[in-house]
């Protein structure tokens, strides 16, 4: 399934999301666009040098000074040429990077050199993504150490991972399969290693695998929990007359006022840099008293914050998958006490197919230590 | 019969001084001002780090043989990727054309006695040497594996290999290149012959000038992009590592305000050399002489403003990736106008298809697909599938190599009986010019394919399904490493049992031709004025044809 061996050698990978087919109409039409434009100067390379061979030594071939039409031709025939180039791109482009709104969520975070994933119920993965098909899934990416790049062939898609902020990326399966992860931007020792597969699943067998393999929470009751219990913040942000932080509630997707009388779109980027890096933008009516989190919490629980503070504006990112999320929350009874940087390998009873990720030490038990103490 | 033999011994009699002969100690050599030894010291230097690249070259061919990461282990393989980049492109592409063929032509076709800055000139070889040396002791102690691009954060606080010893190598030997340009553009205005006008120098001094534009423009922004990771690598103040407060997309835009346009430092000369070709060889005025001298300078403005298309991923803003992809679409035009003024040369030419002339029209068919590509690669929506692939890889290896090194071997052949005054074995050199051409696209074009299925570049490993395609790219790469050998043995060869160039083998009309070969160490015996157009292959540009036709039949005779 990975790449369609009819031929003996492959010419095109296969083409499973909504927007491959228009990658490779592009690709079709600068092929085409490239065919045109080389025949006639590959056609006057060759009859001009059989034509035009030297028959006499030292001859002196009439003078000829150019021609302004013909410049003028062949400078505004290849501009409209490339004019209609730059806006096919632009439309397939805004195809890729213009986020939907009603996708489902999975959160991304790179590391040298293994790719740690979680979907909005609260699944692990390690190297392999479980997708459904003919459904939006929109990743938020972010890395511990260095760049990486999350890039699936099949669905004609890539997105830097950065450290420091958040990159989006989103995809539509069109056809089941196992399809090759790769990461794109050198990342160090073990890059060609930091890889793995997308699974895409009919629907029903995306829930049974859904549903066979919940441990711990949600990203919003890690949050929460992190939010209440391991991290204080609520000691300062739970609301209340004596509150010092800015309330938090119905914050999300809306404009904030800062100090200084600038505002700013509360949006993930926004929240994330409020805990790291707290004095940068404070909020209109508050002191710069909040200390930063930088170094204390994990790029995966920084996520999980993020999605909590969504959650408090009933934003998307409340929505679960599944009617099983919850139900196997308690039943693996180990929610509140889970550390919420703990990564499980993937285990066998997944329903489709379990590859092991091509990386060979990749998936280990992070050693960090538990904050469930505090 | 007795008055044309010795007409003929006159015409091909060595002078008894020329600049080779002008001195034997290492001295003479070490502290010379000429800048035809300088340039000859250049060639023996940037021959011997193209040499050590192509071999890291071969190790990386090797070892993507077989899927799996079975000859090098990958942490060599970083390091031998990073250090074929690093030497290629630094200390081989960037210098070849402007500092070799440059150096010691750009006086000579302009009617000078040497560059306006002699004692310059041989510092920036020095520098060149210092940093050289630097980033050769570095790859001797461990070498570095960051990619030659230096990416942050990992250039800053990953890495523990040598970049500081390398980064050092480069910042100096960018001085290096700052100085040429600045040599050559002060030569240019202020040391032309008499009679030398603007619209009558050869093209390649034009491509000379507009490269020596983008390397004071551009080169001091590569030096404090090094000097800024130093201080971040070894004071750790936050520039470009998120973790201590910086931007690691910083960097990038950095790095490619340099880096973009020195593809074109890269480029350029190449264009320049190949419109020599195409118009002497066919001898034939070039078409649009005009139009091929403006779209260099139209390519070292735009290439300032396309450097956003290396970051199309890389978390830009959506909207500037637009500008930049519509900008990179524009600078596609000039380079366009170039190959249609190249192929037009060519109509009712008397076309001659000796070595030179192959490695120009080799040059055509591959910076045809290199442009091509190119557009496929400013096509934003497609890029985002082919940056960081094997498309890429293959797109400016057939620039750079297919671009720049084929004009720079065909350059070498041009002129190579001027510089050492002798000729070299014709037959040889057109089966090395074939063998490249073949073994070039043997090697590259199966990469294009191998980077629309998906492989990722810089990869150690690979999944097997990619393995024929590599096996046909490795092949192709022994036959292109035996036609970049063979020029190696047989112009060695010449320099010792070759027959006497004579000052103009080719009968054609620059001043290079008309000073006696090798040139004496003053360039011409006396100040030439110009008198003719650029270009111009008849008698009235001076040439002697009768006398060259009647030698001629006397030697075949």
């Amino acid at each position: 399934m990975i790449m369609q061996t009819n031929s003996w050698v492959p010419l095109f990978p296969d083409q499973a999301s909504t927007f491959a087919w228009q990658v490779d109409a592009l690709y079709a039409y600068l092929i085409l666009v490239s065919v045109i434009f080389s025949i006639p100067i590959i056609a006057a390379i060759f009859f001009f040098g059989v034509r035009y061979h030297e028959r006499e030594k030292y001859a002196t071939p009439d003078e000829m000074h150019g021609s302004i039409v013909l410049e003028t031709v062949w400078s505004i025939i290849p501009f409209i040429v490339s004019i209609t180039i730059f806006l096919g791109g632009a439309i397939v482009y805004f195809n890729q990077y213009r986020m939907p709104d009603d996708a489902m969520e999975v959160y991304v975070v790179g590391k040298q050199w293994m790719w740690k994933i979680q979907h909005e119920t609260g699944q692990r993965e390690i190297n392999e993504l479980h997708i459904p098909v003919g459904r939006r899934v929109k990743l938020t990416m972010t890395t511990e150490d260095t760049l990486h790049d999350f890039f699936i062939p099949a669905f004609r898609t890539k997105m830097d991972v950065v450290p420091g902020r958040y990159t989006y990326m989103w995809f539509e399966a069109t056809k089941p399969g196992k399809y090759n992860l790769f990461c794109a931007e050198y990342c160090g020792l073990n890059h060609s290693g930091m890889g793995g597969y997308i699974y895409v699943m009919e629907q029903r067998d995306f829930d049974n695998w859904l549903s066979g393999n919940v441990s711990g929470q949600t990203p919003v009751e890690q949050g929460k929990d992190l939010f209440e219990n391991k991290l204080g913040c609520a000691s300062c942000h739970a609301g209340g007359p004596q509150q010092r932080g800015a309330k938090l509630e119905g914050i999300y997707g809306h404009e904030v006022k800062l100090v200084g009388g600038s505002t700013v779109t509360a949006d993930d980027a926004y929240i994330r840099n409020s805990i790291v890096n707290p004095s940068a933008q404070v909020v209109e009516g508050f002191q710069p008293i909040m200390p930063t989190f930088k170094g204390q919490v994990t790029e995966e629980q920084l996520v999980s914050l993020v999605a909590y503070i969504k959650s408090l504006s009933g934003a998307a990112g409340t929505t679960t998958g599944g009617s099983s999320g919850t139900a196997a929350n308690t039943s693996a009874g180990t929610g509140a006490v889970q550390s919420a940087n703990t990564m499980t390998p993937p285990k066998a009873d997944r329903g489709a197919v379990n590859a092991q990720g091509s990386n060979p030490n990749a998936p280990k038990t992070t050693g960090e230590p538990s904050n469930s103490n505090r | 019969m007795q008055n044309v033999e010795a007409l003929d011994a006159a015409y091909n009699e060595r002078p008894a001084k020329n600049y080779l002969n002008n001195g034997y100690t290492i001295k003479s050599w070490l502290l010379t001002k000429d800048h035809k030894r300088i340039a000859i010291m250049y060639l023996i230097s940037v021959s011997a780090f193209f040499f050590m690249g192509g071999l890291y070259a071969a190790a990386i061919r090797l070892e993507l043989l077989t899927p799996a990461s079975d000859l090098l282990e990958s942490g060599t393989y970083n390091k031998v990727f990073t250090q074929h980049g690093i030497l290629m492109i630094f200390f081989f592409l960037i210098p070849s054309i402007p500092a070799v063929l440059g150096n010691f032509l750009l006086p000579i076709m302009i009617g000078a006695k040497d560059l306006a800055l002699p004692r310059v000139n041989l510092l920036s070889l020095y520098l060149y040497w210092i940093g050289g040396g630097l980033t050769l002791y570095a790859l001797m102690q461990g070498g570095v594996d960051t990619g030659w691009t230096f990416y942050v954060p990992y250039s800053t606080s990953f890495s523990n290999t040598f970049v500081m010893a390398v980064g050092l190598g480069i910042f100096i030997n960018g001085f290096s290149s700052i100085l040429t340009g600045l040599n050559f553009i002060v030569t240019i205005h202020t040391m032309r012959a008499p009679g030398m006008t603007w619209f009558r120098l050869p093209l390649f001094i034009w491509a000379m000038y507009a490269v020596s534009l983008v390397m004071i423009l551009g080169t001091p922004v590569i030096a404090i992009t090094v000097l800024l990771l130093a201080i971040e690598r070894l004071a750790r103040v936050g520039i470009f590592d998120p973790a201590i407060g910086g931007d690691p997309i910083l960097f990038q835009h950095l790095f490619w305000f340099y880096s973009h346009p020195a593809v074109y430092i890269m480029v350029l000369p190449g264009m320049g050399v190949v419109s020599e070709l195409i118009s002497n060889f066919s001898r034939k005025k070039i078409f649009g002489y005009e139009f091929i001298a403006f779209s260099s300078i139209a390519i070292a403005v735009f290439g300032f403003l396309v450097w956003g298309h290396h970051m199309f991923v890389s978390g830009q803003s959506i909207y500037a990736g637009l500008v930049f992809s519509f900008l990179s679409m524009v600078v596609a035009i000039p380079s366009a106008i170039k190959m249609f003024n190249w192929s037009a040369t060519l109509y009712k030419g008397s076309i001659l298809f000796n070595t030179p002339m192959l490695y120009g029209l080799g040059f055509m068919g591959l910076f045809l697909i290199g442009g091509l590509t190119g557009l496929f690669l400013g096509a934003i929506g497609l890029t985002v599938h082919l940056t960081d692939t094997y498309f890429v890889v293959a797109h400016f290896h057939y620039v750079m190599v297919g671009g720049q090194m084929i004009a720079y071997l065909g350059g070498i052949h041009y002129w190579w009986p001027k510089m050492t005054g002798k000729m070299y074995s014709e037959f040889w050199g057109k089966v090395a010019a074939m063998l490249t051409f073949v073994g070039f696209n043997l090697t590259f074009f199966p990469q294009f394919i191998l980077g629309y299925l998906g492989m990722p570049r810089r990869y150690a490993a690979y999944p097997p399904e990619f393995q024929v395609l590599n096996i046909f790219s490795t092949a192709g790469a022994t036959v292109l490493g035996v036609g970049l050998l063979m020029p190696a043995v047989y112009l060695t060869y010449s320099l010792f049992k070759g027959k006497d160039a004579g000052p103009n083998p080719w009968m054609l009309p620059g001043l290079e031709w008309r000073t006696s070969s090798p040139p004496p160490t003053e360039n011409f015996e006396s100040t030439p004025v110009v008198t003719w157009e650029a270009y111009e292959f008849g008698e009235e540009s001076g040439l002697d044809l009768d006398g060259a036709r009647r030698r001629e039949r006397v030697t075949t005779v």
